[in-house]
């Protein structure tokens, strides 16, 4: 079994137009930078993304804000996809003022959940964040414990795009501090899961303890040495 | 309207510490929150949680020793203390939305007589990002938000109802502003502490709902 291929382009290759994609990171940290770049070079339009934050576009990191930047994110789906300040605007606000794309916006804790359901094959689950406010709008709710809850669905992707510090040929993967964020929900959460990692690894050199993602949920696995 | 002087965000981060016990596992929020962990006395261990994925947040990095991939939620370059580790988001909100954070302090925009929480969006601008305040707000133990007592334009932040889009329904504990400490009840918006030279009257004028004025209102202890 070896997951590992070639090139960051040759892993995204079969992303398809309309595909909803995963994309890990977090404020810029653990953002799988050399797949989206390929993404970008390849130009799928119509992207589904699914992602924290496009908070690198606002400091200069090239996270998913380049894909919106570059018009191929026809809807976002995220939890932070604009600055605090109301005065910094952003090509993502540009776009979805002249509606030219789609904002889910998900509190953080239920786009995680609704991940790991995904992976874990739970179709809903029963939360009480967002009851009494607009993120409840629309969905089902039920008491239980004598408190509200809201109804929320799995969030299932086409592809993941995760990045993890190390990994093996089996696809186990581990990773470093806050880099690894929403990486591990994510990878459990797609059809395809691609991890770029910025070191590979031969399978029995991962401390079975510690492994984070086992490699059942990875598909496969890029080499991305520059340290970003 | 007066224009009395009003505490600096120090001396709010300095009140809000007090509130924390030894063994306390704390989460705070952008902004002044972050300040109260400078706060928190030496003796005292008080174990912080940050919503991407870290248990044990440590001070600000000292400049260049930042690690870049060891951030909080806001970005800012922190260390790790000992005894701290590493999880990923569906564990982090599992933390917050399971009951096992004792106190999160968080900011606002304003904040209703029944405690509900608008902190995330300004009508007029029509966008803004929740991040993970929906689900600090039901999950923490107890909320304490800071803000100003008004808004920029001279507006109360204290209000019967929130016109701004919720963060949360009846979820705040406990205020601290630049003037006030306002206990959060059943029976409404209690005063409990007034900056220095300031009279629960001048505090009522600023504050849109009726505040319940306890005999024994006292200054703000540090």
């Amino acid at each position: 079994m070896n997951k590992v291929v070639r090139s960051a382009d040759e892993a995204v290759a079969d992303v398809f137009a309309g595909a909803v994609i995963h994309f890990g990171g977090f404020a810029a940290r653990g953002v799988p930078y050399d797949l989206i770049a390929a993404l970008r070079r390849k130009g799928t339009k119509n992207i589904t993304a699914v992602c924290n934050d496009i908070w690198g576009g606002w400091r200069n990191f090239p996270d998913v804000s380049v894909l919106v930047a570059n018009k191929q994110v026809k809807k976002l789906v995220a939890t932070f996809p604009v600055p605090a300040s109301p005065t910094e605007k952003t090509p993502f606000e540009e776009q979805w003022r002249a509606g030219q794309i789609e904002l889910e916006m998900v509190p953080q804790g239920t786009l995680a959940e609704r991940l790991r359901a995904a992976g874990a094959g739970v179709p809903a689950f029963y939360t009480p964040t967002g009851f009494g406010t607009q993120f409840a709008k629309g969905k089902e709710t039920r008491v239980f414990d004598g408190r509200e809850h809201v109804l929320e669905q799995a969030l299932k992707a086409d592809f993941a795009l995760v990045h993890a510090h190390k990994g093996d040929r089996y696809g186990n993967l581990v990773y470093n501090e806050a880099a690894r964020n929403f990486n591990p929900p994510m990878a459990m959460a797609a059809k395809v899961t691609i991890a770029e990692v910025d070191i590979i690894v031969e399978p029995g050199e991962l401390d079975p303890e510690a492994v984070v993602t086992p490699g059942i949920f990875v598909q496969r696995v890029v080499h991305a040495p520059k340290k970003k | 309207m007066t224009t009395k002087e009003r505490l600096p965000r120090e001396v709010m981060a300095m009140r809000i510490a007090r509130e924390l016990k030894d063994g306390y596992y704390v989460n705070l929020g952008i902004g002044i929150p972050t300040l109260v962990s400078n706060y928190v006395p030496p003796e005292m261990t008080v174990i912080i949680h940050s919503e991407n994925g870290i248990l044990g947040v440590g001070p600000l990095a000292e400049q260049g020793q930042e690690d870049f991939d060891l951030i909080n939620a806001g970005g800012q370059h922190v260390t790790l203390i000992p005894g701290g580790c590493f999880f990923h988001h569906a564990d982090s909100f599992a933390m917050v939305r399971g009951g096992h954070i004792d106190v999160t302090v968080l900011g606002g925009l304003q904040v209703s007589e029944r405690g509900d929480l608008a902190n995330w969006m300004i009508p007029t601008r029509g966008v803004g990002s929740i991040g993970g305040a929906a689900d600090l707000v039901y999950g923490a133990r107890k909320l304490i938000v800071v803000m100003e007592h008004t808004s920029k334009d001279g507006q109360p932040k204290l209000v019967k109802t929130c016109s701004f889009p919720l963060t949360g329904k009846e979820c705040v504990k406990m205020v601290v502003t630049d003037v006030a400490v306002i206990d959060v009840t059943k029976e409404g918006l209690v005063l409990r502490e007034v900056a220095p030279g300031w009279t629960p009257g001048e505090v009522q004028a600023i504050t849109e709902p009726k505040l319940i004025v306890p005999r024994g209102v006292k200054e703000i202890e540090l």
